[in-house]
């Protein structure tokens, strides 16, 4: 069995998922970044995105709002105020949510719903 | 029915009416404290996640920020006070608003201006019968605040924290909430935020031997990773604030509207016996008048038949 590391995906008002994986891709603020068992200590920002765990039985995909990761002893944090897993993610609600912010030209709602529906279609 | 008898039956009434509400409230906010619990628990490992991490880059890294290093002489110290929007809560509010005073008065003393900042309608009521200058004032959620709410009330703090002093930015951030021990207890407590005090960190990696804290690589740069965790630090502080003294609040209240029917309960056993005493004493008028009014028949008629 490869070497695994420990996971904690935690948001503002609650822990989302914890559990062992073997590589984490996270994109920080100055490109992706891969992390496995015995990487250097780090502490980074993270921005929007799609995050991928990846565990012996198979994806963990979430959409992270903001937020940062943080890795030592071999336990990686991923920390955001908003935190959704891809099975939880309302893939209609998003599109439409999306059009409305093309629509309204509101940036932010707009980048929110284009996360989270990255997140669902597992596109980096 | 005698008049006194009717008194003490209405008085019961209203009294018995009453308790039925303090109950009402009581087992309300014994409920909502599980639920406040909980959310406290919910909201502990982002807390503890990014305070390990903001520790790991204040003692980690040499960056010099201006959330962390003290001002050689600061003039401006800005105080949260977090109160409920509700009364009927017992001592809740005022204690927190005392010790707010007495936090208020020792920055005074060590010649900072006090810049006040309220949660909480009691609060904003307490400042303005006083006609206290308020900076800002929030009310509406302190029953079950979100993240959202401690987002909007961090967001103005950060910003008066990150302005120059000479501009009317402020130099410290205190905040004076309602601790939650237990069930029973809750204290009023005044902690600093910002500038971060890092006494409490050393203590617990000594706590702790043969655990140091890692070396750590920063993504972008120290600087950068600070400059965005420290607003996030803020508010998941105030987030746990609010939550903490949410649940303070509906304790306060359950013990305040237990004793509340407590004495409503004591009050009606009380008056119950009064009733009853009226009642026998009307009884026993009645009964002597009788025996009264039947004597003085037969000495009548007895005094007719001679």
């Amino acid at each position: 069995m490869a070497a695994e590391l420990h996971v904690e995906l935690v948001a503002a008002d609650r822990s989302v998922w914890s559990g062992e994986a073997t590589l984490v891709i996270a994109r920080t603020t100055s490109g992706d970044i891969g992390v496995m068992p015995g990487h250097q200590p780090l502490l980074g920002v993270l921005e929007s995105g799609p995050v991928t765990i990846k565990t012996a039985d198979g994806n963990v995909v979430a959409a992270v709002h903001g937020g940062f990761i943080s890795f030592a002893d071999d336990k990686l944090s991923l920390l955001a105020e908003i935190v959704e897993l891809a099975d939880e993610i309302d893939v209609q609600r998003a599109e439409r949510a999306l059009e409305r912010a093309k629509a309204d030209a509101d940036a932010a709602a707009e980048r929110r719903a284009d996360v989270r529906l990255r997140a669902v279609t597992g596109v980096h | 029915m005698g008049a006194q008898l009717r008194v003490y039956k209405r008085r019961i009434k209203s009294v018995s009416a009453t308790k039925k509400i303090t109950k009402a409230m009581e087992m309300i906010a014994a409920s909502r404290i599980v639920k406040a619990q909980r959310q406290v628990a919910a909201s502990t490992p982002y807390a503890s996640e990014l305070t390990r991490a903001v520790t790991a880059v204040a003692t980690g890294s040499n960056t010099k920020h201006a959330l962390t290093t003290e001002v050689e002489k600061p003039v401006r110290a800005a105080v949260l006070l977090v109160t409920s929007d509700r009364g009927l809560a017992g001592g809740y509010s005022s204690n927190a608003i005392k010790e707010a005073e007495r936090l208020g008065e020792r920055l005074r003393a060590e010649g900072k201006e006090v810049v006040t900042y309220v949660v909480g309608r009691k609060g904003v009521a307490y400042y303005g019968f006083r006609e206290r200058p308020v900076a800002q004032s929030w009310t509406g959620f302190t029953d079950s605040p979100t993240y959202a709410d401690a987002k909007r009330v961090a967001g103005p703090l950060i910003d008066a924290v990150q302005l120059e002093t000479a501009e009317g930015g402020v130099d410290e951030l205190h905040i004076v909430y309602t601790e939650f021990v237990s069930m029973m207890t809750q204290n009023p407590v005044g902690n600093r935020l910002l500038p971060l005090s890092l006494e409490k960190a050393p203590a617990e990696a000594e706590a702790t031997p043969g655990r140091i804290l890692p070396l750590y690589d920063f993504e972008p740069s120290a600087e950068g990773v600070l400059d965005a965790l420290l607003p996030r630090y803020v508010e998941s502080r105030i987030y746990n604030a609010l939550l903490q003294a949410a649940a303070s609040e509906h304790a306060a209240r359950r013990r305040a509207m237990k004793s509340a029917t407590d004495n409503a309960e004591e009050l009606i056993k009380s008056l119950k016996r009064l009733a009853n005493a009226a009642r026998q004493a009307d009884i026993t008028q009645e009964i002597s008048e009788i025996v009264g009014g039947a004597s003085a028949l037969a000495d009548a008629t007895a005094g007719s038949d001679k």
